[in-house]
């Protein structure tokens, strides 16, 4: 923990309810929470850090803890630039000096402070590489040229818009209908949706799969996008929320000569706008992070979505974690950026719902 | 909903999202005038659930029965008039066992392996979610300066994607990863975390355990949070202990929100897939492999396709699935009334 | 011609009557208030008139054309609600626009029709506000905006005023009559304030138990109410009811004897009856020619007059007006004198008896 989170958690644990007394469970009560900080964070920031490091630094054990690079200085009189070393010279004094070349367990050295002087042979033990901080950013924009990366993102993009706008559409719809009027077989549509609730796509994997080839739908994004898009938990949300709404205002609508369609998308649609944001949301979670049923469904690599696409590189090149790791990054940016703004309101919101 | 739940203002201006669902509604206008002079205005509420149940009908009822219709066919192909009717033969084939104890002595030792596993993960999981998730919104509901904060911390792996928090943990967990230093450094040996079937189940949990206890933190929070302060008060006035006011108040008013959870955390546990999959792939061996992932592979992954036998495995799943969401529900209007 | 009839209109929720044959017609620029006391059913005749019920029986004719079977919608009348209904999200401009909109009339034609609304109420000001940025008063009048600006067959009024303060809603009473004698529209009124239903009113509807009982000019329900429950309902202080039977000199005897008073003249009655008189046709006077005697329990001095609160020697109660300021005290025994002119007469089954 660096010194500002240090003095931080310092004002934190002495700020407790009674000014100036901190009991023992206050104590323990940070503590824990200290603790979840860093186990919660921890492991996010490690991957970032790590996606960072060159190959060589992946490779190194036990891990440094920030990504470091050999440090390398141009020399007068060498085309390349050379490696930079601390050197315990024979006299026990130690200096830094750039290696020329290595040669068995004997390396020459030259003082870049003085490149024309002699030439110093030492033991390769007595050497220890200048190491500095060095991001490799490369690690993020080679996935980008060589794989197929920015497709899988753009595909994820298109499911998780497509189908968020279906959702929104068609659930709100459903619960418009729910919610205002009173029809004959009302309780039977109630009872499917919460019949639906009990049927996860775990179950009907194979089913939905050959429904989804009879459509011929097969390898394409509709094939994620189109049967999870009627959710029961949606049409339930926007149902109630809509229930709360004054029935005066549709009246007046009906007064106004507004068709049905118009007091849904004029009146209804923007009164229950906090609904539908929460619904939103969940959607954009579910869709970008969905896995096992584009799993099942996607089998040519063009159509996968970024989940799909990030276990098959996990898969293949087990050896190129400094691309995984980066590509993983890129995976849980968009949701760590979007929570970061909107932490408070889905924090709530899935509180108030019971739903994730 | 709470006015805490209501979304930042951005999102509701009237000039933004509101006009522009307006805008793209207004295109429907004149077709949905049409349609309710056809149908006329009571027969509009027919239109309005029509895609959603459209939806439902395709995705979710006729699968269910073209599921069972699977379970009971043969063969290799996937169109259902082309499978000949063997009856509960696959049934059957997933029950024969020399020993229900034993998965191994099973005609499908996987898909016993798989119970068995879920079995215990599910076990394990329901008590160290739960516990995890009651410490953790019992601390956060006390007087905690940056409660908010904290809130945020635990709950931010629930939004990751199981295949991210998979792979997190994949790399700390690696034979040369961060944890293996960790106890390098501390002159231990190296474990092979993922080689070691004990281990590997471990992990699984406390993966599943770090990714989703947020959320139900979240909701035993909202429930600690309903008790009304003055109880506290009046514990306080009277010199209760603690302890006391812990076991006789507050775990008696939450029990209620803690079945939920319970009930809950069983119904995802029983299905779980994703991570463990990522994290593991079922192994070392067969060590991690879950009952769904027996259902994905027989289905889609195996060299020979058996449709039949996955549906079947998952009417299996199925029934399980029900009796346990009936449960909820049976519980949930308890609690309402 | 007739704006509006309704014949036979009967509505059920389920097993519960809640309008029963109610006939009604309502003249062209006529202003007609429903009124009664609550759970009499004028909403739902309202809300039946308006379509936004169906009825269960019967049929409304609006300008001779049968509209039962018609939706609200389809119907062109307007109507104020109580809550006033405003869309919350809509600038008040949009939410007197939006039923313009709804009947693809030229942009043109709508600003100028809204302009012109939004001058007459005094609206101008805010059109670009929305309607959780106005006051009580304010909001009243978009909701009355709303309905002027479509220039409909018939407004409805739901007890439009009855969610703003008593002095607010004495003033918009006034621009209310105002307004209909400004546009002279068709108006259809529901309260169940009888001061609103006297004051606005050019014929009022008084319903009980789902059923009309009497229909008539405010003034025709003040002098000559149907039955005792208008005589009942309209007037405040409610009028005073004595029981009885009339007595062999031609007056009326109260059940133990120990009252008589007189009866009005000209009317042939027999049986029991009872008597009616307004606490304002009532006053103190002297012994001599006092009719009764009251035992006045309670005295309300209002500076302009005075209420005295008092019984007959039968201990009915009897309530009169004076206008002095200082009439009597409590414990008097006041001699009261009857207006014989303003007796009203009701017959066993609570008529009226008229000449």
């Amino acid at each position: 923990m660096n010194r500002v989170a240090m003095s931080r958690a310092a004002s934190l644990l002495r700020q407790t309810r009674r000014p100036g007394r901190l009991g023992w469970t206050d104590i323990l009560s940070y503590a824990y929470l200290a603790l979840g900080v860093a186990l919660m964070f921890g492991p996010v920031l490690w991957l970032v850090l790590s996606s960072l490091k060159t190959p060589a630094g992946l490779l190194e054990f036990p891990p440094s803890f920030l990504p470091l690079s050999q440090k390398t200085i141009s020399v007068p009189g060498h085309a390349q630039p050379l490696e930079l070393h601390r050197v315990r010279l024979p006299d026990g004094s130690v200096k830094e000096l750039a290696q020329v070349r290595r040669i068995g367990i004997q390396a020459t050295m030259v003082d870049p402070a003085n490149p024309a002087g002699p030439v110093i042979r030492v033991p390769i033990e007595a050497r220890e590489p200048v190491r500095e901080v060095a991001f490799a950013w490369s690690n993020y924009t080679e996935p980008l040229k060589q794989f197929a990366f920015g497709r899988y993102f753009a595909n994820s993009l298109v499911v998780t818009i497509v189908a968020t706008i279906i959702t929104l559409l068609i659930n709100s719809m459903a619960a418009y209908a729910l919610a205002i009027y009173e029809f004959r077989g009302k309780n039977a549509a109630l009872l499917m949706v919460i019949g639906t609730l009990m049927i996860p796509i775990t179950i009907v994997l194979v089913p939905v799969f050959l429904v989804v080839t009879q459509l011929g739908l097969n390898n394409s994004l509709w094939a994620v996008i189109l049967p999870g898009a009627a959710t029961p938990t949606g049409v339930f949300l926007l149902r109630q929320y809509m229930l709360t709404l004054p029935r005066d205002l549709i009246e007046a609508a009906r007064m106004d000569k507004a068709s049905e369609w118009q007091i849904y998308s004029r009146i209804v649609m923007p009164l229950t706008l906090p609904a539908l944001a929460v619904l939103a949301i969940f959607s954009i979670m579910w869709r970008w992070n969905e896995f096992l049923w584009p799993l099942a469904v996607l089998t040519k690599s063009e159509v996968y979505t970024l989940q799909i696409g990030l276990n098959a590189f996990q898969g293949e090149l087990q050896t190129q974690w400094h691309y995984l790791l980066a590509m993983t990054v890129m995976t849980l940016a968009p949701v760590a950026l979007v929570f970061v703004f909107l932490q408070r309101f889905i924090t709530t919101g899935i509180a108030n719902t019971g739903m994730k | 909903m709470s006015e805490t739940g209501s979304p930042p203002r951005a999102i509701l201006r009237d000039s933004h999202a509101s006009r522009l669902i307006q805008a793209v509604a207004g295109l429907l206008d004149r077709p949905m005038a049409w349609i309710q002079r056809a149908v006329g205005g009571r027969g509009m509420a027919y239109v309005f659930l029509a895609p959603n149940i459209l939806f439902f009908g395709l995705f979710v009822f006729l699968p269910i029965g073209i599921n069972m219709a699977m379970s009971l066919t043969g063969g290799t192909n996937l169109f259902l008039s082309e499978r000949p009717f063997i009856g509960g033969d696959h049934y059957r084939g997933l029950m024969q066992c020399g020993s229900y104890l034993d998965p191994a002595s099973c005609r499908e030792d996987h898909f016993w392996k798989g119970v068995s596993n879920t079995l215990k993960f599910t076990l394990f999981q329901m008590v160290a979610m739960v516990g995890t998730a009651l410490v953790t919104a019992l601390v956060l509901n006390r007087k905690i300066r940056g409660r908010g904060f904290f809130r945020a911390v635990y709950f931010f792996p629930v939004l990751l994607s199981p295949v991210v928090v998979a792979l997190i943990w994949k790399w700390i967990l690696q034979r040369d990863g961060l944890l293996n230093g960790a106890i390098t450094l501390a002159g231990g040996e190296k474990i092979l975390f993922f080689v070691e079937p004990g281990w590997a189940m471990f992990w699984a949990v406390f993966v599943s355990v770090w990714a989703h206890m947020g959320f139900y933190t979240l909701i035993l929070l909202a429930g600690l949070q309903a008790i009304p302060a003055d109880l506290y008060e009046a514990a306080e006035m009277d010199g209760t202990k603690p302890m006391r006011v812990l076991t006789r108040i507050t775990l008696p008013l939450l029990w209620p929100n803690l079945v939920v959870v319970l009930v809950l955390v069983l119904i995802k546990a029983v299905q779980t897939f994703d991570e463990v999959f990522v994290l593991t792939g079922g192994g070392p061996g067969t060590a991690t492999l879950m009952v769904v992932q027996y259902i994905y592979e027989t289905a889609f992954a195996n060299q020979v396709q058996n449709f039949g036998l996955a549906a079947a495995a998952s009417m299996l799943l199925g029934s399980l699935l029900f009796a346990l969401t009936m449960l909820q529900l049976w519980i949930a209007r308890r609690k309402a009334a | 011609m007739a704006g509006l009839v309704l014949k036979g209109i009967g509505k059920s929720f389920g097993p519960v009557e809640v309008l029963r044959g109610i006939d009604l017609e309502v003249a062209n620029g006529e202003f007609v208030v429903f009124v009664g006391p609550s759970g009499c059913g004028k909403s739902t005749l309202l809300r039946v008139i308006a379509g936004l019920e169906e009825v269960t029986a019967g049929t409304i004719r609006i300008d001779d054309e049968d509209v039962t079977g018609q939706r609200a919608a389809e119907r062109g009348l307007a109507m104020v609600f109580q809550s006033y209904a405003l869309y919350p999200h809509m600038s008040v401009y949009r939410n007197i626009a939006f039923a313009l909109e709804n009947m693809r009339l030229p942009p043109a034609e709508i600003e100028a029709r809204v302009r012109r609304a939004a001058t007459m109420l005094r609206l101008t000001d805010y059109l670009d506000r929305k309607p959780g940025a106005l006051s009580g008063g304010q909001r009243q009048r978009v909701a009355i905006g709303r309905a002027v600006v479509r220039d409909p067959k018939i407004f409805l009024f739901d007890e439009p005023l009855s969610n703003l303060d008593a002095e607010l809603r004495v003033a918009t009473r006034k621009e209310l009559a105002g307004l209909h004698a400004e546009i002279g529209g068709t108006m259809i009124y529901v309260t169940h304030d009888q001061v609103e239903a006297m004051t606005l009113a050019n014929r009022i509807v008084v319903l009980n138990k789902g059923r009309i009982e009497q229909v008539g000019t405010p003034l025709d329900l003040y002098n000559r109410p149907a039955n005792l429950f208008v005589a009942g309902f309209i007037g405040s202080p409610r009028m005073n009811f004595i029981r009885g039977r009339v007595g062999p000199e031609g007056r009326l005897v109260t059940p133990d004897g120990k009252v008589t008073l007189p009866l009005p003249p000209g009317l042939a009655a027999a049986g029991e009856v009872t008597l009616g008189i307004r606490p304002e046709h009532v006053a103190p006077c002297s012994a001599g020619e006092a009719d009764a005697r009251i035992a006045v329990e309670l005295v309300e001095q209002l500076g302009s007059e005075s209420y005295l609160y008092g019984t007959l020697a039968d201990g009915t109660a009897l309530t009169l007006r004076s206008p002095l300021e200082d009439p009597a005290r409590r414990g008097e025994d006041v001699p009261v004198r009857f207006d014989p002119a303003r007796l009203h007469l009701f017959d066993a089954a609570g008529l009226a008896i008229r000449p």
